[in-house]
């Protein structure tokens, strides 16, 4: 039972840093709240149901294309949306919430619902993790999970562009001074954000079924990891992650599933009472109260 | 120049400090400030002289020390709290309600429990009356009644009247003590002119002042005892000559000596 | 300037009979007194003649009253948004509150709905004033987040712990007496919160309120504890959403989960955003168009979420003033083009 925990509260956890570092990446370089985050997740691993079912193609091109197009989504949102009504902060997050509804929405009168629509596994093999059985897609969704934190952070050290992410991410006007490019660089975080939500969808919808609520879901999981972790802060999402992750494996274990979702709203809304700048975060406390 | 000497002090300020992080930005400082005085803070940017006044006005939370008025504790107690037992402040980046006439951003410190409670402008506290306080406060601070200036926009004021504006939420609140912070700065020399006897007649009904400045001439037009800081610490207090003449002073000071 | 090209900028003056009408000489000329009421005897007429029109089709009444319970949510949300700089994504929390409390009172209790709502109005108001009492130090985006979690922790508690009738909810809740009663006392509530609104934010205390949103500290250094006048309005906020809540639900004799749910914490934003932000006339404009709007867009199912959703972001990003903004202008301003 303790290595039951143990592994699987690991792969919960492996799983919310998947669900939540594109939130986080896009909120700590362009102070941009990406709410609908949750949709592209969504939309990401539906495109790449129709590239695979309805349109033939094979699945490891279907999964690359939907990637591309979830990164160019993002890319729309900036322009069309987000770099209009930058600096209005409630704006940014009731149009990109309202976006996210229209995907999400927009697919349930598609007729997506229910059950039907499955993404099929990387692999069925089942491996044993301290004697633990896990299968291989739950092996795939750790070393991803892990894999992207490594890749982002070595993006963010040795590229030209991650080095302007990480300049933004710092001091937007400093970096505009420095020759960065406000808007492109801003975009191509809400792309790579965007992707991230996509690749996290591409892993963890073969686990289950692809369902719309999915996307409402999977943006309260990322808030509230980004929230506890402290909005922004790279480290304290994943820390963040392992710690509701645990816990949400806990309830799990040993209570009702039904009180998974109450641990994260309760997260959510005490962190914000109790310290608004998240547990990990470094953020000044001045900035989000007084 | 005032000349109340009762020598009964209103505040105490004992071994004040506040450090962010690994920065001291006010380290170990005393001051007693007595009823009717009018004390000067001066010292270079970065000295601390503004976050000496965010510890006693309870924007900031001091580190370590101890601030009392009337001998009642007030270390750390909330801003709004400290500003309704009389300790009054302006902002040296000017804070009026921008949105709003001129004289609705005074109706708003006059709804204050303090307002209401100690009251005594004419009028006092109803509905409506307040209006015209407000408009009493702002001629008593250089408004032109009549012209149209009181009822303008706050964002559309130039910075002298802003200044005033301060001063006057300051006075709806029939303070005790005022804290200016730095009310001078970026007024022209006309401007200062017409303020200084503002500020004489002020202390001359019994209210006392603690001014950050840098404009030391004026300044001393009216200050009766200056405290010198340096990189938040005290260097020295006393009468405005004496401060001047300390050789510590002059150092910080060098190169501006054409103020004086 | 050597540029050939000539500039042009817009040029908004105000109207003469609007300046004549803004004094007391108003009154001289019965064109002057007509261009000052007009707007609102419109809408005060629109409102109280609705029930008499709508009568012969019981199911268009209702529809009219669901524009009523939208106007007081969004009203509470551009109260709160606008005039104290509290942005709620969760107005659902007031109303579901507000619901559930009246459906106790009716059924556990027995009170009649002549008292179950003014009760659960203001219980409801004080338990949301006290559960928001927390979050008030909070500020933009953090406020928001916090506010849109609240429904769905009530929801999710209701669910988990299956209390207050669980999934299911409360049935058989006392209905109004008669469709006149259940239209006028309405619409009578939706006057009270716009006009009594509307005129304490002239107020002194309306003052500070707005104080508080344009520059906090400023209140704070004026002896006024920030904090507690947030807390009133958050209380005249949710006087609001919870009578809205309170009333609708014995309107339908149920209450269950879907008080709390996301729709309702939606509308009222694209409502007041369509209607035009910081005017409370405006939301009452908005849940106008958007109620009918979603009635015929009932037949679709979720296309009409996606059909606002589009509507209102199409609002904040372009036309971020909205309708009532843009009228008021129209009607007070001439506008022309200057070459400079």
């Amino acid at each position: 039972m303790f290595y039951d925990i143990l592994v699987y509260g690991f792969i919960q956890s492996a799983a919310l840093i998947l669900m939540a570092f594109g939130f986080s990446l896009v909120y700590g370089v362009s102070r941009l709240p990406n709410f609908a985050h949750g949709a592209i997740y969504v939309f990401t691993g539906f495109i790449a149901w129709a590239l695979f079912n309805t349109v033939g193609l094979p699945y490891w091109l279907s999964v690359l294309l939907s990637i591309l197009a979830s990164g160019g989504i993002g890319v729309l949102i900036y322009y069309v949306i987000l770099r209009r009504v930058r600096g209005m902060e409630v704006s940014e997050v009731i149009a990109t919430y309202a976006i996210g509804l229209v995907f999400l929405e927009g697919l349930r009168y598609a007729g997506f619902r229910g059950g039907t629509y499955t993404l099929p596994v990387a692999s069925d093999g089942v491996s044993f993790i301290f004697d633990v059985p896990v299968d291989h897609q739950r092996v795939l969704l750790m070393i991803l999970g892990f894999a992207m934190v490594a890749l982002i952070w070595l993006l963010t050290k040795y590229t030209r562009m991650g080095r302007a992410l990480k300049g933004m991410a710092q001091d937007e006007r400093a970096a505009m001074m420095l020759g960065i490019d406000s808007d492109a660089t801003a975009a191509v975080a809400v792309a790579l954000g965007s992707m991230l939500a996509g690749v996290a969808a591409l892993i963890i919808f073969p686990l289950g079924s692809l369902v719309v609520e999915e996307g409402y879901k999977v943006l309260i999981y990322a808030i509230a990891v980004c929230v506890v972790g402290g909005l922004g802060s790279w480290a304290g999402t994943v820390i963040a992650a392992f710690v509701l992750g645990y816990s949400q494996y806990m309830t799990v274990a040993y209570g009702k599933p039904h009180f998974q979702m109450v641990v994260m709203l309760l997260a959510i809304i005490a962190t914000l009472i109790v310290r608004p700048s998240g547990f990990f975060g470094k953020q000044k406390q001045l900035e989000e109260r007084v | 120049m005032s000349t109340h000497h009762t020598k009964e002090p209103i505040l105490e300020i004992r071994s004040l400090s506040k450090h962010f992080g690994g920065v001291k930005a006010v380290d170990d400082v005393s001051l007693t400030v007595n009823r009717g005085d009018v004390v000067g803070i001066i010292g270079p940017n970065g000295s601390g002289k503004t976050t000496l006044i965010n510890c006693i006005t309870g924007f900031l939370k001091p580190t370590k020390g101890t601030v009392s008025f009337h001998g009642k504790d007030i270390t750390g107690k909330k801003p709004h709290k400290i500003a309704d037992m009389g300790i009054n402040r302006t902002f040296q980046i000017m804070r009026p309600y921008f949105s709003m006439p001129a004289y609705k951003n005074l109706v708003i410190p006059l709804s204050s429990p303090r307002a209401k409670r100690v009251g005594g402008w004419r009028g006092g506290g109803k509905h409506g009356d307040r209006d015209t306080v407000a408009v009493d406060i702002l001629e008593e601070l250089g408004f032109e009644r009549d012209s149209r200036v009181p009822y303008k926009m706050a964002g559309t004021l130039p910075t002298g009247y802003l200044k005033r504006l301060e001063l006057g939420r300051c006075l709806a609140l029939r303070p005790e003590l005022i804290i200016c912070d730095e009310v001078f700065s970026g007024l022209s020399a006309s401007e200062i002119s017409s303020l200084v006897p503002l500020i004489e007649k002020l202390n001359g009904q019994g209210i006392t002042m603690i001014m950050i400045e840098h404009r030391l001439a004026e300044l001393f037009r009216v200050a009766n005892r200056v405290m010198a800081l340096s990189y938040g610490e005290k260097v020295t207090e006393g009468e405005p000559d004496e401060v001047i003449n300390h050789p510590k002073v002059r150092e910080a000071y060098l190169g501006s000596e054409e103020d004086f | 300037m050597t540029t050939e090209t000539t500039q042009k900028r817009r040029e908004r003056i105000d109207r003469g009979i609007k300046v004549r009408s803004e004094s007391l000489y108003a009154l001289n000329s019965f064109e002057e007194i007509a261009y000052l009421l007009t707007p609102r005897v419109l809408l005060i007429a629109a409102f109280v003649l609705m029930p008499l029109i709508l009568s012969p089709w019981p199911y268009w009444g209702r529809v009219g009253l669901s524009v009523c319970i939208l106007a007081l949510l969004s009203i509470s949300f551009d109260f709160l948004a606008n005039y104290v700089g509290l942005v709620s994504l969760g107005g659902a929390f007031f109303y579901g509150v507000g619901g559930y409390m009246a459906a106790v009172l009716n059924t556990e209790l027995g009170l009649p709905p002549v008292l179950s709502i003014p009760v659960a109005t203001l219980l409801g108001a004080g338990f949301c004033t006290l559960a928001l009492l927390p979050c008030l130090p909070l500020r933009g985006i953090y406020f928001a987040i916090v506010t849109l979690m609240y429904p769905l922790l009530m929801t999710r508690i209701i669910e988990a712990f299956d209390i207050l009738g669980g999934t299911e909810g409360f049935r058989g809740i006392d209905g109004f007496s008669g469709f006149f009663t259940e239209q006028y006392g309405l619409i009578l509530a939706m006057f009270i919160a716009l006009f009594g609104l509307r005129r304490f934010v002239n107020m002194d205390g309306g003052l500070v309120i707005r104080a508080v949103k344009d520059n906090d500290q400023s209140v704070r250094a004026s002896g006024i504890s920030v904090t507690r006048t947030k807390a009133k309005a958050v209380f005249l906020a949710s006087l609001t959403g919870c009578f809205a809540g309170a009333y609708y639900i014995h309107m339908y004799s149920n209450v269950g989960i879907s008080s709390f749910a996301l729709d309702l914490s939606i509308m009222p934003i694209a409502a007041t955003i369509i209607g035009g932000a910081g005017t409370l006339v405006g939301p009452v404009l908005g849940a106008a168009i958007l109620v009918p709007l979603s009635e015929f867009l009932r037949d679709f199912g979720s296309l009409r979420i996606v059909v606002y959703a589009l509507v209102l972001t199409g609002f904040v990003v372009f036309r971020s003033e909205g309708l009532m903004n843009y009228m008021t202008r129209k009607y007070q301003q001439v506008e022309r083009w200057v070459k400079i």
